[in-house]
């Protein structure tokens, strides 16, 4: 029957695009897998130390939970008491006792070695009960801010970490800055979105022509100045980066030509200064504006531009009202490109830069290499990829998604 | 070539770069001179005479590297020459091995100082003054000295991060070198600290290796620099320089070795820490190097006259200040931050 033969019909197409979905899925597949191994893993984990507070649970299980029931008022009763020294005694024996004063330290100069002679000289049972035997090892157990920066260490979550990577701090009344002194994490946050955003532009007035002239040119000498363009980008970041060292140092080519036909007395202090970060920086990511815009100029028929000139525009008035226009998307892709690149520069600024040229990255690495606060160097790129996201978000409202066009 | 004299950093950073993992024991020192020294008189020796392979790498400090190493499991680095505070803070969170003193000749062949629950002193060093008697005549005598850029002008290198950085700095604006950690521990003492090197900072270049403060020294980027005595002495030795130290207010300290946990090699790693500790190898090191040496039995081995020279001898201990382990480890963290904070605007 006819209506049979539809339903029999219907349900083998839906097999077969089925299997098609399947196939394809089974395509990409593997780079799924790769990408949530290499990246969404990794994001996620570091995302989750960002704000994971483990030390105290880990050293004393028993006592976490009674500091966080305590409301904070006055001193702690004498369960907590009883309950925290059995467990510092008990924690001496391992390493716990010592990533807890590792971290406490985070909070006050000082509690670490606190921690570390209570957990050693403790040992029950307390002739005089457990209140007294602290206080006898030390009298700042007798005083709360201690117990206060305990109980703020013993929920399995903190926001210490990312209020201090923007320069704040839990303080008794609330959230506070840190003093002026050791505040220096969001100079350097608008530092790095400053000199991203200043390679950027130098990018942009560097590349349009190029890309300009790469796009109208005769085939053949296009191919050859794209070689140009593209060599330096084959060519490894370091040997360019020694390039400009050789170039910028004080008594480098352009000092030791510059002193020489005596146009200076002195060498100019180039090297390790900020110009030196965004001449080296907008070298290195010159490219990466060259070729979206150059692949978005290509696209543009060049009959436009005659029918504009026959319609009795101006050459200027052309460029800028067809021509232009339709440049958008490629600005648009190469600008982003760049920018998200830049933010993320390390190396280049350690150096080529001086000390106040330094971007986030290299208090993130810091943090990693130099002390292994591992809470402290989340935070801190959990920051710089919130900036970020802003950053796109922002851009993609006012171009819309699909003004967004790598090539 | 001399547009290229300033890659020493680049490669002292390369050279930090992870190595590929290798058989055999893995001993980690710091480069440059002082590690010249110790292969021609540790780990060559001892290799030769144990057939174990020893594959040497290098580092400038920072116990967060050793951290991660440890918590990475099975650590790629078995021995590493620790500073005292990393000493003391690895042996706290569990990053060391716990010494047998035993396998290593027993804890009296070596002077009090050298002995704790995770490492063994390797040496006793000092951070000093130091300059280029070539270019400048009529030296510096302090710290004070060092500070004044009016009387000697040209740039002062100093080690990147605050520990011994804040000591001489005080000691430059006239606190007694009894009184600096007293004076340290107060918040204006730290800022007293900070507002001296303030008046200098247009001067300061930061160096990181050991191996630099020498080389910015012969180049002549700097006129003066705190450095390690041991690198001024090499480099005056194998070089003909004629750099000068100033042991008044200089700063001494002690390095360790000690055994990463979980390090796969423990019986080569003893085996190597007892051939490092015997006085008569240890005696061998001050003449190519002069940096203090921890057996007690070597003394005897060295010459009188390079006794003198060396940190250990009484005149030098003297007029030097000892890095104090307690206070570093206690504010490092802070005063890290505080550091980071004053040289990054």
């Amino acid at each position: 029957m006819a209506a049979d033969e539809a339903a029999a019909l219907g349900r083998r197409l839906v097999r077969a695009e089925r299997r098609a979905r399947l196939r394809a899925f089974a395509l990409v597949a593997p780079l799924l897998g790769f990408l949530a191994f290499t990246f969404a893993a990794p994001l996620a984990s570091m995302l989750w130390r960002a704000v994971a507070d483990p030390e105290l649970g880990a050293a004393l299980p028993r006592t976490g939970p009674l500091l966080r029931a305590w409301d904070g008022r006055g001193m702690p009763g004498e369960t907590i008491f009883a309950t925290a020294a059995a467990e510092l005694a008990h924690a001496a024996q391992d390493k716990a006792a010592g990533l807890l004063a590792k971290r406490l330290n985070y909070e006050e100069p000082g509690y670490r070695t606190l921690i570390l002679k209570t957990a050693n000289r403790l040992s029950p049972p307390f002739a005089d009960g457990p209140r007294a035997a602290m206080e006898a090892i030390d009298p700042r157990w007798g005083e709360r801010p201690i117990w206060l920066a305990m109980r703020r260490a013993a929920a399995p979550v903190t926001g210490f970490y990312l209020l201090a990577a923007l320069d704040l701090q839990q303080g008794e009344d609330g959230i506070a800055a840190v003093p002026a002194e050791r505040a220096i994490f969001r100079i350097v946050l608008w530092r790095t979105l400053g000199i991203a955003a200043a390679t950027t532009a130098a990018c942009l007035a560097l590349g349009f022509p190029v890309a300009l002239l790469l796009a109208r040119a005769p085939p053949r000498r296009a191919g050859l100045l794209m070689l140009l363009v593209l060599l330096p980008f084959w060519t490894p970041l370091l040997v360019r980066i020694a390039a400009w060292i050789v170039l910028l140092q004080e008594h480098g080519v352009i000092n030791d030509t510059l002193t020489g036909i005596g146009l200076t007395g002195q060498p100019l202090p180039l090297l390790y200064s900020r110009s030196a970060v965004l001449i080296a920086m907008t070298h290195v990511l010159l490219p990466y504006m060259i070729l979206p815009l150059y692949s978005v100029m290509r696209a543009i028929p060049p009959v436009y531009l005659r029918a504009a000139a026959s319609l009795g525009a101006p050459p200027f008035a052309a460029f800028r009202r067809v021509f232009l226009p339709q440049c958008l998307p490629g600005i648009g892709a190469g600008s982003l490109l760049v920018f998200i690149l830049a933010i993320g520069y390390y190396i280049t600024p350690a150096l080529v830069g001086g000390a106040a040229d330094q971007m986030i990255s290299s208090q993130i690495a810091f943090y990693t290499i130099g002390t292994a606060n591992w809470g402290m160097a989340a935070a801190l790129s959990a920051v710089l990829l919130i900036a970020t996201l802003i950053l796109y978000a922002a851009y993609a409202r006012l171009a819309g998604t699909g003004g967004l066009r790598l090539g | 070539m001399k547009y290229l004299r300033p890659f020493a950093a680049l490669f002292a950073a390369l050279a930090l770069a992870p190595g590929a993992r290798a058989e055999g024991l893995t001993v980690v020192s710091w480069g440059g001179a002082y590690q010249k020294a110790q292969t021609e008189i540790y780990f060559e020796p001892f290799a030769k005479a144990t057939g174990v392979k020893l594959v040497q790498d290098s580092w400038d400090g920072g116990i967060g590297i050793l951290r991660s190493k440890v918590e990475a499991g099975s650590p790629a680095w078995d021995v590493v020459q620790v500073e005292s505070e990393e000493l003391q803070v690895g042996c706290e969170e569990g990053v060391f091995e716990k010494l047998d003193w035993a396998r290593i000749g027993g804890r009296d062949a070596y002077l009090p100082a050298a002995v704790n629950p995770c490492g063994v002193g390797a040496i006793l060093y000092n951070f000093v003054l130091a300059y280029d008697a070539d270019k400048i005549k009529d030296g510096p005598k302090t710290w004070a000295d060092f500070f004044n850029t009016a009387k000697w002008p040209g740039k002062r290198a100093l080690r990147k991060g605050p520990k011994t950085n804040l000591e001489i700095a005080l000691m430059a604006d006239g606190v007694p070198p009894s009184q600096v950690y007293k004076t340290l521990a107060t918040p204006a003492g730290v800022d007293r600290a900070f507002a001296a090197l303030d008046r200098i900072k247009p001067q300061l270049v930061w160096w990181e290796a050991g191996a630099q403060p020498p080389q910015l020294l012969a180049s002549g980027e700097v006129a003066m620099a705190s450095a390690y005595n041991g690198r001024i002495a090499a480099a005056n030795k194998a070089n003909q320089r004629h750099f000068q130290m100033v042991w008044t207010g200089s700063l001494y300290t002690l390095d360790s070795w000690v055994i990463l946990k979980g390090s796969k090699n423990t019986d080569a790693a003893y085996k190597f820490l007892a051939f490092a500790g015997e006085a008569k190898n240890q005696a061998k090191l001050p003449p190519l190097i002069p940096y203090g040496v921890t057996n007690k039995q070597a003394g005897g081995l060295i010459p009188a006259a390079l006794l003198q020279e060396l940190p250990t001898s009484p005149q030098h201990l003297d007029e030097s200040l000892h890095i104090d382990d307690a206070f570093w480890t206690e504010n490092i963290d802070r005063l890290n931050q505080r550091f980071n904070a004053w040289v990054g605007k």
